[in-house]
């Protein structure tokens, strides 16, 4: 790995480990680089949408995929130096299983100077068909127009 | 002709606010992020107060975008649930009055500005809702209503028992 995409690896894991929201949520970084990112969060009692059946809300898994997209953005060895979210779509297949944690996985796909695509879908470890699924176009910053 | 008095406003006032809370009560995650709904006759408008844990970006700094997703969606689902609610208040029912909450299905978001390091607010605008299906669209701002931070439409399943509007 050249120092360059080191350094973008780093960057990316530090971005997501000390950001106060995913803090908040408890995610954990699995794994990143390359253009690819996994995160965890665990299931928490504070996260349930539904407290008839106790599942997570969706908003909570929204933030998951968001930040699991722009890590993945930022571990690219193409990547600018920071990057915000310009859109995303979501589509939630099924419920998450209580009690179960959420992993997401990403992918950017594709890069141009300005301008990341990236999919994500997560999942809770108990069927093939995932959670959620989303995609997304961020901004990618490079410092200078 | 014999008419019944109007109710006196503090009345009705309590029992609106009464299933409001109620309603916004029963979502853990609802609290954990500290969302707010205010309430003018049937209209809400949710807040999303700044706290330091709603921060994704620390160098501008910004809020969250998933914090923000969040904050739509949920604003969505309560203005849906709301609108299954008000017609049993109004009629007087008071047991059984909260239905079940709608599920999302899929929602966009448009991230329009970056999210400032203060209060946020969202109003939904319900499209459409049907027995099965709803569309919404959902809009917050922070200073400047005119200059919305993010925009998002959303497709819903409602729950057994919505009447179609």
């Amino acid at each position: 790995m050249t120092a360059d995409l080191e350094n973008k690896t780093e960057r990316a894991r530090t971005f997501v480990e000390t950001l106060p929201h995913c803090q908040a949520l408890g995610m954990a970084l699995q794994s990143i680089g390359q253009g690819e990112a996994e995160i965890a969060m665990p299931y928490a009692e504070k996260l349930i949408g539904d407290p008839d059946t106790g599942v997570i809300h969706g908003g909570a898994v929204s933030a998951l995929m968001d930040t699991c997209a722009g890590a993945a953005v930022m571990s690219h060895p193409e990547a600018g130096y920071a990057t915000a979210t310009l859109d995303l779509r979501i589509d939630y297949m099924r419920a998450a299983k209580p009690g179960a944690t959420i992993t997401a996985h990403a992918i950017c796909y594709h890069m141009t100077r300005s301008v990341a695509f990236v999919r994500v879908s997560a999942h809770d470890g108990s069927s093939d068909v995932p959670v959620a699924a989303a995609s997304g176009a961020f901004a990618v910053e490079r410092g200078s127009k | 002709m014999n008419r019944r008095a109007p109710e006196p406003v503090q009345v009705v006032k309590e029992r609106r606010d009464a299933a409001l809370s109620e309603l916004v009560a029963r979502v853990p995650y609802i609290s954990f992020m500290g969302f707010e709904f205010e309430r003018r006759g049937d209209e809400l408008t949710a807040v999303m107060p700044y706290r330091p844990d709603l921060i994704g970006n620390p160098a501008l700094p910004a809020l969250h975008g998933g914090a923000l997703a969040a904050f739509l969606e949920v604003t969505a689902l309560i203005s849906l649930s709301w609108t299954l609610v008000w017609p049993k208040i109004e009629s007087g029912e008071t047991t059984g009055v909260l239905p079940k909450f709608p599920k999302t299905i899929d929602l966009t978001i448009d991230y329009l500005r970056s999210g400032l390091p203060r209060d946020a607010y969202a109003r939904a605008e319900i499209t459409r809702a049907g027995r099965r299906y709803a569309s919404v669209q959902v809009e917050a701002w922070q200073d400047n209503r005119a200059r919305p931070i993010v925009q998002a439409t959303g497709h819903f399943l409602m729950p057994d028992g919505a009447s179609d509007t």
